[in-house]
């Protein structure tokens, strides 16, 4: 199987699904260059009726990409950096999220929005923060989180092709990794966890950067016969809760990994679920390990700080393993 | 511009229409027989209509708070129409939308919408969806003069301007955003010289001559069909009602406006002029009009008798229609 980068993942499912429906097009912010990679050369394949470089205005061209769709075409619409949507987010959660229900089921809203968001080093608070939290407690939307090459293609062909608005949140750090991905058709399902790794003494459910964190975690205390599961929900709407509490009914602990922020957050989001339908599963309180309440800051040292880290992954699971 | 006697009595059929369902739907939110809020647009008919006779039935529109006359001119049926807003079942959106949201994909209603601004985001890429697709269809935005202070007017203008988008940007200056008089929070007197920051036409129209308005928006839809770009036309109207009905209460015994300026504007009524101009003109009689009007009587009532007897929708349905 070929090994393509993070970036070069959405390359190819952006082309592949461009190939498929001439109804599906791409428009956002610096897209003809393709800002880190993502859209390069897409204008030569699909020309620029298809591959739109946008003014740089959030709330007119995510608008646009709204009524793009209720006219019958699936706009892929890129903003570049997650914390840009705050410029759109009537665009999104006003009128995307919501015109399918409000006309009683009269519209489809097939839209991809793709940004890039997390620390990703010194790119200080407007351009790292997590924000699909913000977005959790807007009904009619899909929220989407990959966390390595092979889940980026998949789950942002399954993206294209659903047909509500879906977010792609995609961790600037993970730009660059590399990972087996298969060539052509190859389908992620939005809903489906992954089992990264299986365990029997704690479950560590990781989002998005958070995986490869929680994945060499496990490896480390793996030698001290601390057997971790590692699971991806690779979606946070539809969350797979199943596979979230089949794993803890085994382990009976749990540690919820995510670089968002502590209150409110997707990390608090699951404890909740996990509280409520699991509370008799588990023999350990429920810990998350989140980015700190501050805005991302933007000197290394301050940065690191406020990001949560291999360090408090560790230092969870031996809180509710008792070792 | 030559126009059949057809295309007239049609429009003068549409503009009684709106004023029928605006009267009934201000007395029955009077009385409390409807939930929420309601804005009608008694006196802007001429706008709503002028537009719409202008357009074909695969041409789209975005519309907004105000938006019941944009609906029937577009071709809204009143039954469902009247059902949306009573929260009924039968209802265009089965009661999930009401009064600020009625849709009807099949007549190329992209929605009444009410966030202030929305719908011309919404229309410009309605545009750029007809010119991916390959299809001639224009879509046109309805907004206040209030929308024109938001930014997605802006951002809209200029992204169908950069594009040549084919959409008809209408703003209806009422000369009121809620209950704060246009001139003191917009810094032009005319909304449409805001085109020429974008490099487009921007055009004053009477709004309260449906001919005018029918012309002007003629011009501009054919300019956006042969792909010359969006037009921006300002039709200068006035709102007879209160923002809301049942705006007094939220006045709290103040007020924003004189009588004398509301009586001001009635004598320039779009329905009085354009029967006085068919009068005038020859063009058709009065008993044609008074058949026109007969017929809408009894459209609104049986209506209005529809939506009364259809079922509110049963509360199992709640979760229904929020994916798809």
């Amino acid at each position: 199987m070929p090994q393509i980068s993070f970036i070069q993942a959405i390359n190819q499912a952006i082309a592949e699904e461009m190939e498929r429906d001439p109804l599906t097009f791409l428009m956002g912010e610096d897209v003809v260059l393709g800002a880190f990679g993502a859209t390069k050369g897409l204008i030569d394949k699909f020309g620029a009726k298809r591959v739109r470089n946008t003014p740089i205005s959030e709330a007119g061209f995510v608008g646009a990409a709204v009524g793009a769709a209720m006219a019958g075409t699936r706009p892929i619409c890129e903003v570049e950096f997650a914390s840009f949507f705050y410029c759109a987010f009537d665009q999104i959660c006003n009128q995307a999220a919501k015109l399918r229900y409000m006309s009683g089921g009269q519209a489809t809203m097939p839209i991809t929005f793709r940004a890039v968001y997390g620390a990703m080093g010194g790119a200080a608070a407007q351009h790292s923060e997590t924000v699909y939290a913000q977005f959790l407690s807007v009904p009619g939307l899909k929220l989407v989180v990959p966390s390595d090459a092979s889940d980026m293609k998949g789950l942002l062909k399954s993206a294209i092709r659903d047909n509500n608005p879906v977010i792609v949140f995609e961790h600037g750090a993970l730009g660059w990794s590399r990972g087996d991905v298969p060539d052509g058709e190859h389908l992620v399902p939005l809903g489906k966890a992954a089992v990264k790794r299986p365990g029997d003494n704690v479950t560590v459910v990781a989002i998005g950067a958070m995986v490869a964190k929680a994945m060499s975690v496990a490896e480390k205390l793996e030698k001290e016969k601390i057997s971790v599961e590692v699971i991806d929900p690779r979606t946070l709407v539809p969350l797979d809760e199943n596979a979230i509490l089949a794993s803890v009914e085994k382990t009976n602990r749990i540690v919820i990994a995510d670089e968002g922020h502590l209150r409110g957050g997707a990390a608090a989001d699951i404890a909740a679920i996990v509280a409520d339908k699991g509370f008799d599963f588990l023999d350990a309180p429920i810990r998350r390990v989140t980015s700190l309440d501050v805005p991302i800051p933007f000197s290394p040292p301050l940065e690191k700080a406020a990001i949560a880290d291999e360090a408090r992954i560790e230092a969870a699971i031996r809180d509710v393993v008792g070792r | 511009m030559d126009i059949s006697k057809d295309k007239l009595l049609e429009m003068y059929r549409t503009m009684q229409k709106i004023r029928y369902f605006e009267s009934k739907a201000r007395d029955l939110a009077m009385a409390a027989e409807l939930p929420g809020f309601v804005h009608v647009s008694i006196g802007e008919e001429a706008s709503a209509t002028g537009v719409c006779a202008a357009l074909r039935k695969t041409d789209r529109i975005t519309s907004n708070h105000r938006g019941h006359g944009h609906l029937i001119a577009k071709g809204g049926r009143l039954d469902r129409m009247m059902a949306e807003i009573f929260g009924k079942r039968t209802g265009y959106c089965k009661g999930k939308g009401g009064s600020m949201h009625i849709v009807d994909y099949s007549l190329g209603i992209l929605g009444a919408n009410g966030i202030v601004g929305a719908g011309l985001p919404i229309a410009t890429g309605s545009a750029l969806g007809a010119v991916i697709a390959g299809k001639d269809d224009v879509t046109v935005a309805f907004f206040g003069d209030g929308a024109s202070n938001e930014g997605t007017f802006h951002e809209s203008l200029n992204l169908a301007a950069v594009w040549k988008l084919p959409v008809v940007f209408v703003c209806e200056n009422n000369g009121f955003g809620e209950f704060t008089p246009m001139d003191t929070v917009t810094s032009v007197k005319d909304i449409a010289v805001r085109a020429k920051a974008y490099d487009i036409p921007g055009q004053i129209v009477d709004g309260n001559d449906v001919l005018e308005v029918f012309r002007y928006t003629s011009e501009a839809v054919a300019r956006a069909r042969a792909g010359e770009g969006p037009t921006l036309l300002e039709c200068k109207t006035y709102r007879w009602e209160g923002h809301v009905v049942g705006e007094q209460a939220f006045l709290g015994g103040g007020s924003y406006r004189e009588q004398s300026e509301v009586e001001k504007w009635k004598l320039k009524c779009p329905l009085i002029r354009f029967e006085k101009w068919c009068a005038e003109s020859g063009k058709i009689s009065s008993a044609e009009l008074k058949k026109i009007i007969a017929e809408t009587e009894k459209e609104l009532a049986d209506a209005v008798e529809f939506a009364r007897s259809s079922e509110l929708p049963a509360p199992s349905e709640v979760t229904d229609d929020v994916y798809a």
